[in-house]
């Protein structure tokens, strides 16, 4: 490295390739406001109430998002009543009460590559054990069971975070008062974690709110002319509705499909703007 | 792990309702050693069957993939040309722009800069990848066509740009851990032996982060070849040989995808042939996983 006599070339050259950097950075922003500004401006003026309450129609003008916004609003329940008890049931075992060993390394070795699998897979999971093993059909449940899979690992690896957050001492002071592993847990532990937990649901959430390729393998209809009516009942959801619109050649369809994202995108403003709201009341009300 | 508090006996119910309670926590952390299980019987239960009607030689060594038409071919390598395809493209524009980033945000931005700057990337990869293809299509590629006249509305480029994009902050934020990690001590030893900036960060602070840079570009390789709705929609769906980025072709996941929306009667060979691709997909992405894994280990071993 012959470093000391190229001492002014090198100054310009540093800050030229600062400028580099700064660019690399901010470049992608630039990509997303590019992104967004377009969907926007193509997608605002379809967006009313005829839009927002219609089904869907061979007609681009009479199209609407109600069956899919209404599917995924079913869907995302669902998969959150499955996910999150079970991924914070898993963050609370491998936390607190297993042992360093070989059974708990395998489960985390397991789900650091289950968070790897294409989502695309878990659609071939979902198809082949949900809808024909255990013959649920092409239905919510079976979708809502699908994205739970693959939104599992989110709910795990945040949890996790969450529980390790909450100071060693604070479990030894309950257990010394005599409480039991699961009394520290649920009233010392798991409230203490709660902000972190329900940061990382919503994370989960938000994941699966956007999946549109497990779906579509498993059977989610692309044109739907009813609400569904139960768990049972076949669906579609907002990301299927606006691949569906996306795919057609017509130019009309590409509107409406501006104007799916736009509600697919608020959606997703809306929940991470409840997360980060939640999060904060439940530590004011902590007194931080 | 945790003391256990064994002073005083535990009423008998008390004991057994804790005991459940441990049970049915190891319940829920097994359900997803489960689902590993769940999706290798599947894949290799169908993939077995698809086999025994088309022979290996014919998938892993035919030039074309045809299963849907009368003069029927099982030869993947269309499927993976096509996934390779994309995958390069958005890889070579992710490397260079999120590592970039990364000496950004490790070496050049101030805390607060930082701070405003890493969270916006961030929001980039919580985008849902619709919204990537439906822009990749409809924005992207006419806008690409006014410079290629040859662009064909299907295409490898524009997706592929996409992904890229769309791959750049998983890119950043793990090569950047990577620099961060590298130890302060190592910076100051140059600077003090007269290094500038620059030749700190090409001679020092790359080279030691290497391995963690690596785990970071494997780990994209793998996203972009399980990435699925931006190539089904923006790509095309025709499997072609080809490296040509100007034309439609159709990667494996697109293929998934476009099978498995017709209606397939299950038990067809048409329906075992997605296990089959899907199968290909899974030991691609799990061997570069675990490929990642250890370079990530090796660096922080460092």
């Amino acid at each position: 490295m012959a470093l000391g006599p190229r001492r002014l070339p090198n100054r310009a050259l540093e800050r030229g390739f600062h400028g580099l950097c700064l660019i690399a950075a901010l470049l992608p922003i630039a990509v997303l406001g590019i992104l967004l500004f377009d969907v926007f401006r193509t997608g605002i003026e379809r967006l009313d109430t005829q839009f927002l309450t219609s089904f869907s129609s061979r007609r681009p003008a009479d199209a609407g998002i109600v069956a899919g916004a209404v599917g995924s609003l079913w869907l995302v329940g669902l998969t959150g009543a499955i996910a999150v008890p079970i991924g914070v049931g898993t963050a609370v075992y491998l936390e607190e009460y297993a042992r360093r060993g070989r059974l708990a390394t395998l489960i985390e070795v397991n789900i650091s590559n289950l968070a790897g699998v294409p989502s695309i897979i878990y659609g071939l999971l979902g198809l082949e054990l949900f809808v024909r093993a255990l013959a649920l059909g092409r239905s919510l449940l079976a979708g809502a069971m699908t994205l739970a899979l693959l939104v599992l690992p989110i709910v795990i690896m945040t949890s996790r975070e969450a529980l390790r957050s909450v100071p060693l001492h604070l479990r030894e002071a309950g257990l010394a008062l005599g409480a039991t592993r699961w009394q520290v847990v649920r009233r010392v532990v798991l409230p203490l974690a709660m902000p972190g937990i329900l940061t990382g649901s919503i994370l989960a959430i938000s994941r699966a709110i956007g999946e549109a390729a497990p779906l579509l393998v498993l059977g989610a209809l692309t044109y739907v002319d009813f609400l569904p009516d139960g768990v049972s009942s076949p669906f579609s959801a907002l990301p299927i509705q606006i691949f569906n619109w996306t795919s057609r050649p017509q130019a009309e369809f590409a509107v409406n499909a501006a104007a799916g994202i736009i509600v697919l995108m608020a959606t997703l403003l809306v929940l991470n703007g409840a997360a980060i709201v939640m999060r904060s009341r439940v530590e004011k009300r902590r007194g931080r | 792990m945790k003391p256990m508090a064994r002073s005083a006996p535990m009423p008998r119910a008390r004991r057994l309702r804790e005991a459940l309670i441990e049970r049915s926590l190891l319940g829920c952390a097994l359900l997803s050693v489960v689902t590993t299980l769940a999706i290798l019987a599947i894949l290799v239960r169908q993939t077995g069957e698809f086999f025994a009607e088309v022979s290996l030689g014919e998938f892993f060594l035919d030039t074309q993939w045809t299963p849907l038409f009368a003069d029927r071919h099982f030869g993947i390598w269309p499927l993976l040309a096509g996934t390779f395809l994309t995958s390069a493209i958005a890889i070579a524009v992710a490397l260079p722009f999120g590592l970039l980033a990364a000496i950004y945000l490790g070496e050049f931005a101030t805390l607060r800069v930082r701070g405003v700057l890493k969270p916006t990337l961030e929001l980039l990869a919580g985008v849902p990848t619709i919204v990537y293809g439906y822009f990749a299509l409809v924005t992207l590629t006419p806008l690409l066509q006014r410079v290629l006249p040859e662009l064909s509305g299907f295409n490898a480029l524009s997706p592929g740009i996409v992904m890229g994009v769309m791959i750049i902050p998983m890119i950043t934020s793990l090569a950047e851990d990577a620099i961060a990690a590298v130890p302060r001590a190592l910076r100051e030893s140059a600077y003090a032996l007269g290094a500038g900036k620059l030749a700190t960060v090409f001679h020092v602070v790359l080279p030691t982060a290497l391995s963690g840079i690596a785990a970071a570009l494997v780990l994209a390789v793998s996203r972009a070849i399980g990435e699925t709705m931006i190539v089904a929609i923006a790509a095309g769906q025709q499997p072609r040989l080809t490296l040509d980025p100007q034309v439609p072709i159709e990667t494996m996941t697109a293929y998934i995808v476009q099978v498995g929306m017709g209606d397939t009667p299950a038990g067809s060979l048409e329906y075992r042939m997605i296990f089959a691709v899907g199968a290909t997909l899974f030991a691609i992405t799990f061997a570069a996983n675990l490929l990642s894994r250890r370079l990530a280990r090796r660096s922080r071993e460092r």
